[in-house]
């Protein structure tokens, strides 16, 4: 994998940390730096260069947010399979544009705001803490990346694990959503049940608790963030925002429940939730 | 961020789209000239009288007073200017008005409703339309949904002339005024995304009996991550509209939203600043404020946010919920050590840390000798906050 912004601050700071993980950070882009070496890590002027000397498949990107959106379609269009999108704060029109510009490119998005993906013990791609983690059979899958954290941490305390930890992020227009994830999971032997972390706003909730009841065997625990957010506040995610009577937590906790999904009824019980089906 | 009617009308003017003649008055003195000037280029005596607040349902709250004459208008904008003005979108503690706008009057056929706004499930802007103009939105959309028409814009091309077409006709507009509200219809899509607006409601659209189509009253929302590249709509922010606690948050870049609860909470990360403030409702508690450090924070911010927690009055307990992720618990520690160092703690403070540092962050909050509950987790933290905000426990 290559890192897009590996000079900056993030970028450099969180691609020695993957490295340390384990990952395969093969180099990085930073146009105008192309052909230094940046703490091992050989840097590349465009994507496409980067791909042409090392062969990456995966992109995690750091770049400040005007160049954000910019910075996913590059990955796309050198060939980039799984691009992770950690920058928070893309303006949304721009996400508009490259998601109806990614329609049709052999790629898979995640983010943009979000914390990444991390399959234990195997590869991190975003910035979570590596150590709360480790193998195991529970699948999580979360818009909020502190809240990831709490439940991968509940949930290696319990003595039990994580086949892969996706944060899908805080914005309204994003790449992959809960179904898309819910669909790998399902699909994964490695994972024997699934963590969704929801938050007020949209209807991504609502859809997954549909997919479930349709198209999953394997159980599903869930949590939605945000039952005494006040409507018409913004609460930090771009996305988290009750508008229009629509995207309350009590309504997407009512749609998961009716889809036969146990709800963790505090925070502080994803881990223990979650446990209850495969133990 | 959220901008006044009059200048979301000027940017629509600039825009080319047709509104009403009006001006605003800042301020007592400008409004006689205002009240001729509009009379004038109207050539009639008919003026509106327009409280400018950041919410809605102004006219029912008696915000909106349509009068004829200079002394009439006087009258009107004495009883609305600088009074409280309550609406079900301010609370009963109403909004003070500081802003009139003095518009020409308009003979009106019809109201319509407009809207444009980025539709997350199919991450497409969306421009919707229903022939109840005047009415909340939400009111219709839960009443008679198939009342409200909707296009979704696909981004390389903008909004189609023809799915601008198909709008107006739908609405049952003819003639002049189908050409007219196409035309604002397809303006009004390149103004709102030139301007990177996240929602821009027209409510109502009018529609005069000689077929023109006015825009009578606007709401624009803009895409704060995109105001960098708008300074001049940046420069329209009016903070005299907002918690100035939450301006003081916003310049030491925390996000904070202030609540009704007297639970004083400090949480990195947004999802998990959400729980919570769900996890202190749960054993029975009500969180005083939102408030996100962020993933980054510095001693200086933490600093600054348990400065902001402890002037609130009404906090009678405060909880720090920090999960170390790039965020270390000893910079978080020291944070909260530093700024108890320099304004004391008159309220029992909780801290729960978790993840990076957490030994280091544990050890430099029992070294500074400062009365600080501990708790393992965000349960027990919750709860022990809980109940020394209610005046119990220790």
């Amino acid at each position: 994998m290559i890192v897009q912004g590996l000079t900056g601050a993030a970028g450099t700071f969180h691609a020695k940390q993957m490295r340390e993980y384990g990952t395969p950070v093969l180099g990085g882009v930073t146009p105008g730096k192309g052909g230094a070496v940046h703490e091992g890590f050989p840097v590349f002027d465009t994507v496409a260069q980067a791909v042409a000397k090392t062969g990456a498949n995966t992109s995690v990107i750091f770049v400040p947010p005007p160049g954000g959106a910019d910075a996913i379609l590059e990955a796309a269009y050198a060939g980039i399979e799984l691009i992770v999108c950690i920058t928070e704060g893309i303006p949304v029109l721009d996400m508009v544009r490259a998601k109806r510009a990614l329609a049709g490119l052999p790629c898979r998005l995640v983010g943009p705001n979000c914390p990444g993906v991390i399959t234990p013990g195997a590869a991190k791609l975003g910035i979570m803490p590596g150590y709360i983690h480790q193998p195991g059979a529970i699948g999580i899958v979360s818009r909020s990346g502190t809240l990831t954290y709490e439940a991968a941490f509940q949930i290696t305390q319990l003595g039990l694990g994580q086949s892969t930890a996706v944060g899908i992020g805080g914005d309204p227009v994003k790449g992959m959503d809960f179904i898309d994830c819910l669909a790998l999971f399902e699909a994964d032997p490695q994972t024997k049940a699934v963590l969704l972390i929801g938050e007020i706003g949209g209807t991504s909730e609502e859809e997954a608790a549909a997919f479930i009841k349709a198209e999953m065997k394997k159980p599903v625990a869930a949590f939605v963030a945000g039952l005494t957010a006040p409507p018409g506040r913004r609460m930090g995610h771009a996305g988290a925002i009750v508008s229009g009577g629509k995207g309350l937590a009590a309504d997407k906790i009512a749609a998961l429940r009716a889809a036969g999904i146990a709800i963790a009824p505090t925070p502080a019980d994803l881990g223990k939730t979650v446990a209850e089906l495969i133990t | 961020m959220k901008i006044h009617e009059y200048q979301a009308k000027q940017l629509l003017g600039n825009h080319g789209l047709p509104v009403p003649f009006g001006i605003p008055v800042l301020s007592p003195d400008g409004l006689e000239r205002a009240v001729e000037q509009v009379m004038q280029e109207s050539q009639a005596d008919t003026v509106v009288v327009k409280a400018q607040i950041h919410a809605g349902g102004r006219g029912k709250g008696g915000g909106v007073k349509v009068v004829k004459g200079l002394e009439a208008a006087r009258q009107a904008a004495s009883q609305i200017l600088g009074k409280l003005l309550v609406t079900h979108q301010t609370g009963p503690e109403g909004r003070l008005v500081r802003r009139l706008l003095i518009e020409q009057g308009v003979s009106i056929a019809r109201e319509l409703y407009l809207g444009v706004l980025v539709d997350r499930a199919s991450s497409r802007v969306i421009v919707m339309t229903s022939a109840a103009g005047g009415m909340e939105i939400e009111e219709v959309a839960a009443r008679t949904p198939e009342a409200i028409l909707k296009e979704y814009v696909d981004p390389a091309l903008g909004l189609a002339l023809f799915q601008a077409r198909r709008l107006s006709y739908a609405l049952g507009l003819g003639g002049t005024a189908a050409r007219n509200a196409t035309a604002f219809l397809h303006k009004l899509y390149h103004a709102f995304v030139a301007l990177d607006a996240s929602l821009v409601e027209v409510n109502p659209l009018v529609v005069t009996s000689e077929g023109h189509v006015l825009a009578l009253d606007c709401k624009m929302t803009f895409d704060d991550n995109a105001l960098d590249r708008h300074p001049e709509v940046a420069a329209l922010r009016d903070l005299d509209e907002e918690d100035p606690i939450e301006i003081e948050a916003r310049a030491h870049d925390l996000n904070f939203i202030k609540l009704d609860g007297n639970i004083g909470c400090m949480v990195n990360g947004a999802g998990l600043a959400m729980a919570t403030m769900d996890i202190i409702k749960h054993f029975g508690g009500s969180p005083a404020n939102f408030l996100d450090v962020g993933g980054g924070a510095s001693k200086e911010k933490v600093t600054a946010a348990f400065k902001i927690l402890t002037a609130d009055p009404a906090v009678r307990a405060i909880f720090v919920n920090i999960f170390g992720g790039i965020m270390k618990c000893d910079i978080i520690a020291g944070g909260v050590v530093a700024a108890v160092a320099e304004i004391g703690l008159r309220v029992p403070l909780v801290v729960r840390l978790a993840g990076t540092n957490v030994e280091l962050g544990a050890k430099i909050l029992a070294e500074s000798g400062l009365p600080i509950a501990t708790a393992s987790d965000m349960a027990e933290g919750a709860r022990k906050a809980v109940e020394l905000a209610a005046g119990k426990g220790n």
